[in-house]
């Protein structure tokens, strides 16, 4: 099965990179699911709860104040002004 | 006599003392450069990702942006000049003034008005000192910077950009800072930052084209919301960059401080030991002398 490689990046530190399932997050116009094979696209984040369900492990949430996406290929960038792990594996 | 020697110690003795604060500067710098450059290294994958979208919105939807828009014939431009808060880094500060003062009269020349913007006590001191006025200054954390001094920068000056001419806002906006090249080399640079003129950092590198990406809510909005932070996660990096350059020059100088101590202490241990060897001399000389007068009278 394909995956998503995803890399959530803060202003000034990198916070959580790895394989992912699917990813749930807020933007500006409502919620939105990215699994793979999703069409390329850029999307402001709003505030909110960001959740990833990596291959492996229990969901990641974490709680971004803002920011952008890319999703490219299967390739998932997520830019957030500041973001915070609430839970971790 | 004895006062000479009395001179000699008194000066041995400062001059350790200071070289006890060189060395400890010189330290604590270093251990702060690794901090320093860890900081520029975990925010390159931000800056990376918004510099991958700005340019993937650019490619593809014929930017026209209020911060792209580079004006034919510009009156006023901004001037952010980052110095340090502190001295002691030899000549960190002042290669940047100086770098600022060209660009400036380069500025002047051409007939645009030129408004300082500075960060650290030092370039405020210069400008204090010289009574010319500047428009906003930022001070406090210049070997430690923070994103959300990044932020208000940029926002600040964003907003002047973004202000019609003729309102007092600004038609360009230049960044003054010193580059990291290695421990040694520091040197100061000057980059136009605003109208952007946005291209990829190492263009080639990844020559296949740019997805055609949908855009959520709409293009123009995504860029309106990207932009800014393109801008400050530059200012940010550049604040990185200094900091990392101040650490570097300030060890460089105190290394340099240490040594000329230690050169300073040899030569007064030298005066001091000759010094008190003419005093036994001529101690001995007077004792003999009278001794000589006794036998003989």
């Amino acid at each position: 099965m394909a995956t998503l490689d995803v890399q959530v990046v803060a202003s000034d530190h990198a916070v959580w990179s790895g394989e992912a399932k699917s990813i749930r997050g807020r933007t500006v116009d409502g919620d939105m699911g990215i699994l793979p094979g999703h069409t390329p696209v850029l999307a402001l984040l709003a505030e909110g709860e960001l959740v990833i369900e990596p291959v492996e492990g229990p969901s990641v949430t974490a709680h971004v104040a803002g920011g952008f996406f890319s999703v490219d290929s299967d390739k998932v960038t997520i830019v957030a002004d500041d973001a915070d792990l609430t839970s971790e594996a | 006599m004895g006062a000479q020697i009395r001179v000699y110690r008194q000066k041995i003795a400062s001059t350790s003392s200071m070289k006890k604060i060189f060395k400890a500067m010189e330290l604590i710098a270093t251990s702060r450069i690794g901090k320093a450059r860890d900081r520029a290294r975990a925010a390159s994958p931000y800056a990376e990702a918004i510099t991958r979208a700005v340019s993937a919105v650019a490619s593809q939807h014929g930017v026209e942006h209020v911060l792209t828009d580079s004006v034919p014939e510009p009156k006023r431009a901004a001037v952010l000049i980052m110095t340090s808060d502190r001295g002691l880094a030899g000549a960190y500060s002042t290669n940047v003034l100086k770098h600022s003062e060209s660009l400036v009269r380069r500025l002047t020349e051409a007939g645009v008005e030129v408004r300082p913007y500075l960060y650290g006590r030092k370039a405020q001191a210069f400008y204090d000192f010289r009574s010319r006025e500047y428009d906003q200054v930022w001070t406090g954390k210049t070997d430690a910077p923070e994103f959300e001094t990044a932020r208000d920068i940029g926002s600040t000056l964003v907003d002047r950009f973004v202000q019609p001419t003729a309102e007092g806002g600004v038609d360009e906006l230049y960044l003054v800072y010193t580059q990291f090249k290695s421990m040694v080399t520091q040197e100061p640079v000057a980059h136009r930052l605003l109208p952007l003129a946005v291209t990829e950092a190492e263009e080639g590198a990844e020559a296949e084209p740019m997805p055609l990406y949908e855009f959520e809510p709409s293009p123009e909005k995504v860029l309106d919301a990207l932009l800014p932070k393109y801008i400050e996660s530059r200012i940010f990096a550049a604040m990185l960059e200094a900091s990392a350059s101040e650490l570097a020059a300030r060890q460089k100088a105190m290394k340099s401080a240490a040594d000329n101590a230690d050169e300073l202490i040899r030569k007064y241990t030298l005066l001091r030991n000759n010094a008190r060897q003419a005093e036994i001399t001529q101690e001995l000389t007077e004792l003999i002398a009278g001794a000589d007068a006794l036998a003989s009278s």
